[in-house]
């Protein structure tokens, strides 16, 4: 793969970036009445914070210095001062991002080793009860709302079984060995919840991705060769299915962080996307804003992952 | 009397649809010596390729079925072999190439991998070992500059380039038999008749035979020792490549052998090319009688009623045809 | 699925699918073959069934079940499935089936009303970026895989965070929440349809009877509405039933979020999220208004999938 090829695309970036900003500041924008009017009415932010916040987001400008004034202060890492934490918004994001990363992390790991196996047998063998009974159930995995998932995993594991812990808790009293159990016994319902959502979408692309492989030429070819089914399925069936499936994973990628979003609601994992609802809840405008901004760079940011590992994975591209 | 490498014997291959059963090749009989040529021709979906395919299994099952019939490899019947007996014949004793070269190769790998892989399979070589006879075999194609191009992909290939890559993949194991499956059809002309001249010399040099299916009677006319004429999925006539052009005793072989475009006569006589009327009869419900019946114009009470089996007109010159 | 996509079986043997095809094709009009493959795919036919039956009981249900959906009663508070209550009763002693019958009426219809917000931004940004070609079409097309690109429940919530009060205030709680999340949910998913609409209209105009329209003098705008919507509209309604069932989710996760519609108007989202904290005690709440979402959301699909079957069999995903 080119060095070329990974600039370009890293360049693309930046007007995603600076688009996502102009939607994100239009809507703030537009927004009736003064986003600020809470905070100024709140004895408990002292006049002067909330001056200094008025000044910094120039409220009397007009709306492209607002713009370019909020940009430049995000650029530079000034995100503001949160009203319900009272620390540096980006602090509170710092501290709260590693466990969102680390819950979708985990949920993508499982969800892809659950659905590429399922999705290529499935593939291979089209219409066999095996394709039937998997599909059915990736239907179902996808149309199970992850909010009623996880209420149905608390439901069974953790109030009738009660054998997982119903929250998940950032500080754990435990150490050593102990501490590792509780925090991966905390960490499965949320992580099998979202990766298993994950998971059921993951089969249906692999699947078709796969039946779209099949029936072309070199894979009669990769037959003709001798070299045993087993070789023709995952050296030239699944490797050539794995670059639109990339594709289909990173489209997907704002849906699971609104998937994360929910499953930290669930479980009050205190990860961003739990932020994001206290922020709203308690009128937190700031937090507000910087979240949802990051969430979107986030995205983007997968996207680029997905476009470097779609050009290491077809070579036509990367040439070009 | 040469020795019979292939012999197909009434194959039946019919495939399961949601309109019905489609009997693709239905009774197909046909056999290929040690070291000849042998050219199958008819229309597209008369049958050729899916025969071509079931001598070496590569028929997706289901949908597809052998009905009926033997394929016999040196005098072992095919059809039972387990799919890993199968697949030490592959490649290493039959090997096949196919009419679209933009497509025959998996675009992820390098043209050397793809070499290398059934010389690894079946030679049991090293990486290293394989590629340097995957760059030999580029050479002996022709193909300029095979170490450096043994690192490219096929999309840096042309289509003529490509099929040489894809005859250097048959090749490697030196195969006793090669099924080349309208491997000319999708090229220029020019670069039509370098890869005729290479499967030839190819064939030359390592003694094998070939299978060459094609819908073109040019072709066949030159390269080919003995021709099978396949129509809706049966043979209707079989003879050695002169006896056929020379005296074509089936209306169908007549009809294909009119329709070539001649130079010389059009311009001499401004004389139309001739094209048989009609179209292939459906395959899902083929008639009882001879398929060829509905287009034929000496077609007779008897030709309805039952298919003519094929009958011995001359040496070697076999014909399903009352007349 | 079951029994279905009927080109991939007939790919197989090139040979099968040049000679049967078009005796089919000549025995069947549009309409008919689209139901005969839909038919065939029996969960789509269940599907169908169940969503009917939602769909009636939505409709017909609160005048068969005349029990009213805010009578407090806190004798028979968290009571399970009775004669009295069939789902049972709320923490507030609330018969839950009512609540549901009312409030699915506007679950699904804000499903039904945001995949008609969807369909129609992207039926109008395709056919507008199809039929202009050049920078207006790259431009919106840039737009299209920005939108794609955004994380929706986030912007959703921000959305509906900023604008609430002030719309509550003008429409009504009830009135206000519907248009926004309608809005909201429907304006961020226009971008399928219109890439559908748009790869369709590119196809579609270089064939030979756009041409003839063209070389009559028919307006462009002519051209879109009498000859290529049409052609279009396959792969647009599976798309646009897909969005009911991904609208219906996300206001469910409003609701569920608390950040949905308010607690008078018991919606399914909502009617779970006021479940949760009793789950313990009573399961039948959660039970009941989640497996009616579920239900919903898979028959819905199952029935995507069908009429993707039916209307475009070419795709398979």
């Amino acid at each position: 793969m080119s060095r070329q090829y990974v600039i370009r695309r890293l360049l693309v970036m930046i007007p995603s970036l600076l688009g996502i900003s102009v939607i994100l500041f239009c809507v703030l924008a537009m927004a009736p009445g003064d986003p600020f009017a809470e905070l100024a009415a709140n004895p408990a932010i002292p006049p002067e914070v909330a001056a200094s916040l008025r000044a910094k987001f120039g409220l009397d400008d007009p709306v492209w210095m607002r713009y370019l004034h909020w940009i430049a202060a995000m650029a530079r890492g000034d995100w503001g001062f949160s009203f319900a934490s009272r620390i540096d918004v980006d602090t509170l994001i710092l501290q709260r991002l590693p466990t969102t990363l680390m819950v979708i992390g985990a949920a993508q790991l499982l969800a892809i080793v659950v659905a590429l196996p399922v999705g290529v047998l499935a593939g291979t063998r089209p219409y066999s009860i095996f394709d039937q009974v998997a599909n059915t159930l990736a239907f179902v995995g996808f149309s199970l709302p992850t909010f009623f998932t996880g209420l149905l995993l608390i439901l069974v594991f953790s109030v009738k079984l009660e054998w997982l812990p119903m929250v998940y808790r950032a500080d754990l009293n435990v150490t050593g060995w102990q501490w590792v159990v509780e925090q991966v016994r905390q960490s499965i319902m949320p992580v099998l919840v979202l990766g298993l959502f994950q998971g059921a979408s993951l089969v249906r692309y692999v699947r078709s991705a796969v039946l779209d492989v099949v029936r072309l030429d070199y894979v009669t070819t990769a037959r003709s060769k001798g070299i045993g089914e087993r070789r023709v399925i995952t050296r030239h069936i699944v490797r050539t299915a794995l670059i639109p499936v990339v594709t289909l994973v990173a489209l997907q990628m704002p849906i699971i962080f609104g998937g994360a979003l929910v499953t930290e609601q669930i479980f009050r994992v205190p990860g961003i996307g739990s932020l994001l609802i206290s922020a709203m809840l308690a009128n937190d405008t700031p937090v507000v804003m910087a979240v949802t901004f990051v969430l979107a760079c986030l995205v983007v940011f997968f996207n680029f992952i997905a476009d470097v590992l779609y050009g290491w994975l077809d070579p036509r591209i990367s040439y070009r | 009397m040469a020795e019979k490498l292939l012999e197909i014997k009434g194959l039946k291959t019919w495939f399961k649809t949601d309109d019905g059963v489609v009997r693709a090749v239905d009774g197909v009989d046909l056999h290929i010596d040690r070291g000849e040529t042998l050219g199958v021709v008819g229309e597209s979906g008369c049958g050729k390729t899916v025969t071509a395919r079931s001598v070496l299994k590569l028929i997706d099952m289901p949908p597809g079925r052998f009905e009926a019939g033997e394929i016999l490899w040196k005098g072992r019947d095919l059809i039972p072999v387990p799919a890993q007996e199968m697949d030490k014949i592959r490649a290493r004793e039959i090997a096949i190439i196919f009419q679209e070269p933009m497509t025959s190769l998996n675009p992820v790998y390098t043209v050397g991998d793809q070499i290398a892989e059934v010389l690894r399979q079946h030679d049991k070589l090293s990486r290293k070992q394989a590629i340097a006879g995957a760059v030999e075999m580029l050479r002996l194609v022709n193909i300029p500059n095979p170490g450096k191009r043994v690192h490219d992909y096929p999309h840096q290939f042309s289509g003529g380039m490509r099929q040489r890559v894809m005859i250097a993949m048959a090749m490697s194991c030196k195969p006793q038999l090669l099924i080349a499956d309208e491997p000319t059809t999708a090229l220029d002309v020019t670069i039509q008749a370098q890869i005729l001249e290479l499967m030839q010399e190819m064939k030359d040099k390592l003694g094998m035979s070939i299978m060459l299916i094609t819908h073109a009677m040019g072709v066949v006319a030159e390269t080919c020792q003995r021709v099978v004429v396949m129509y809706a999925g049966k043979v209707v006539e079989e003879a050695p490549v002169e006896a056929l052009f020379g005296n074509p005793r089936h209306p169908y072989t007549q009809g294909l052998i009119r329709s070539i475009p001649r130079v010389d006569r059009a311009a001499a006589q401004k004389e139309r090319l001739e094209a048989i009327p009609g179209s292939v009869p459906s395959l899902l419900n083929p008639p009882v009688g001879c398929r060829f019946a509905a287009r034929c114009k000496f077609a007779m009470d008897v030709c309805v009623k039952a298919m003519p089996p094929l009958k011995e007109v001359g040496p070697g010159h076999r014909v399903a045809c009352v007349l | 699925m079951a029994g279905s996509t009927p080109v991939s079986l007939t790919a197989d043997p090139p040979v099968a699918a040049a000679s049967a095809t078009p005796a089919r094709k000549a025995r069947f009009s549009p309409g008919r073959e689209a139901w005969r493959r839909f038919r065939r795919h029996k969960l789509a036919m269940a599907s169908t069934v169940i969503l009917g039956l939602i769909v009636a009981a939505v409709v017909l249900g609160p005048l068969v079940w005349r029990v009213p959906i805010n009578e407090i009663d806190f004798s028979a508070k968290l009571e399970g499935p009775s004669l009295a209550h069939p789902f049972g009763t709320d923490d507030l002693g609330q018969d839950i089936l009512a609540r549901m019958l009312y409030g699915g009426r506007i679950s699904l219809a804000v499903g039904l009303a945001a995949m008609l917000v969807a369909c129609f931004v992207g039926v109008l940004v395709g056919a507008i970026a199809g039929m202009s070609r050049g920078s207006v079409d790259a431009g919106l097309m840039w737009l299209a895989d920005l939108f794609l690109a955004l994380p929706q429940l986030p912007l959703l919530l921000l959305i509906i965070y900023l604008f609430r009060d002030s719309l509550t205030k003008v429409l009504g709680p009830e009135g206000g929440v519907f248009v926004m999340v309608v809005a909201v949910i429907g304006g961020l998913r226009w971008m399928q349809v219109a890439r559908l609409v748009r790869a369709q209209i590119l196809s579609i105009r270089e064939k030979e009877f756009i041409e003839a329209a063209r070389a009559l003098g028919a307006s462009n705008s002519r051209q879109v509405v009498r000859h290529i919507l049409p052609n279009a509209l396959g792969p647009v309604i599976v798309a646009g039933t897909i969005d009911v069932a991904a609208a219906i989710i996300a206001e469910s996760t409003l609701s569920f979020l608390g950040l949905g519609f308010p607690p008078d108007i018991p919606t399914w989202g909502r009617v779970l999220f006021d479940a949760k904290d009793t789950m313990d005690m009573a399961p039948h709440w959660v039970l009941f208004s989640g497996g009616a979402i579920f239900l919903a959301v898979l028959s819905i699909n199952f029935i995507g999938d069908g009429l993707r079957d039916a209307l475009d069999p070419r795709r398979v995903l």
